[in-house]
């Protein structure tokens, strides 16, 4: 007696082994992907990559239409992420400004605004409503704010002169003495 | 008369505002002709909110940036990439087919063609005929299924019932 029953055709070893390989690799992309996400902030003690940030006509840095870190070396570098439709950016907008005024003069730090996701005539209303001086730019592309996988605005990274992080500040400051007390940790 | 002069100024007022509605919407934007941009982009501020109906002020903000660029004549292209160079790709609802973003295009109708492909093996797997000829038991799909021993039995008692019916 003869039985016919059809033979089961199996797919190729290497095409299953193909299509496992990209199933992992894609599940391997979206682990990477998700744990970044999931990161917060770039840390205290991070060494920060150089990056540049260009400058409002009027709120350049010493006559330099851009600045970047990396020509801020020997310097503190207090670097302030804001929006003009940011609510509580506009609480320590003054304090920031009162600090950097404090400091100016000694050339020992330096404060740079990066004006996320903005607008430019609202941004420039901002500045000038808040009597700010210190360079500003945007941040195009959101390249810079990307960098340092800000949660939000306002937030603040105290960058001291060798180019590592030292201090994150989220949300808004609640006096100058905050924004002193942090700098000098770092002031020779 | 009165009646005349009540319809005279009805249609005089009634003129008067489709004028004014007509140049309004000569001169200026509409909303429309704003909107029909703002959807395509996305503020990364209010993830995963169309700027044509999100209500923070930052949007409101980028939808009066869009009036203004259309009211200076800027293209629908020119103002998308003018939003991209500032604030980056990741504005745009349909993101550039570049690098990594062409999986977002390949892999979903990869997968539909796989998934297909999936089910019609299988559907022509379970409506194939599988013929099994008599005396074979033990070895078919069926014998697989149970226990040599009790194929063996229920044969058994099959031909004496049909022995007893004759």
């Amino acid at each position: 007696m003869t039985e016919t029953t059809t033979p089961k055709r199996s797919v190729a070893l290497w095409v299953q082994i193909t299509i496992w390989a990209f199933l992992a690799g894609l599940l391997v992309l979206v682990g990477v992907i998700l744990g970044k996400r999931q990161q917060g902030t770039v840390q205290p003690g991070d060494a920060i990559p150089d990056f540049s940030l260009p400058l409002f006509s009027g709120y350049e840095y010493e006559g330099q239409s851009s600045v970047k870190l990396s020509d801020l070396q020997g310097k503190i570098v207090v670097l302030n992420f804001w929006a003009s439709w940011c609510k509580p950016c506009e609480q320590e907008a003054a304090e920031l400004e009162e600090a950097w005024r404090f400091y100016e003069p000694s050339g020992e730090v330096i404060f740079l605004g990066a004006d996320y996701v903005d607008t430019e005539p609202e941004a420039r209303s901002y500045l000038k409503k808040f009597s700010i001086t210190f360079p500003n730019g945007p941040d195009m592309g959101t390249k810079i704010s990307q960098m340092f996988r800000i949660r939000g605005v306002p937030e603040t990274y105290f960058i001291d002169q060798n180019g590592v992080l030292y201090y994150v500040k989220v949300g808004p400051f609640a006096s100058v003495d905050e924004i002193k007390n942090i700098v000098a940790q770092k002031l020779p | 008369m009165k009646k005349f002069l009540f319809i005279l100024t009805l249609v005089l007022v009634l003129s008067g505002l489709f004028t004014a509605t007509t140049v309004f919407a000569q001169d200026g934007i509409t909303d429309d002709e704003v909107n029909a941009i703002a959807k395509q982009l996305y503020c990364p501020v209010c993830e995963n909110t169309p700027l044509d109906v999100c209500p923070t002020e930052a949007c409101r903000q980028w939808r009066e940036l869009i009036r203004l660029q259309i009211s200076q004549g800027m293209t629908e292209a020119e103002i998308k990439q003018y939003f991209v160079d500032n604030y980056g790709a990741r504005v745009l609802a349909e993101p550039p087919r570049t690098g990594l973003n062409w999986l977002v295009y390949i892999l979903p109708p990869l997968f539909i063609l796989a998934g297909a492909f999936i089910l019609f093996r299988s559907f022509r797997e379970w409506t194939k005929p599988q013929i099994v000829e008599a005396g074979s038991s033990g070895e078919s799909d069926a014998g697989e299924a149970s226990s040599p021993s009790d194929t063996d039995d229920y044969i058994a008692r099959f031909e004496e019932e049909v022995k007893k019916r004759k």
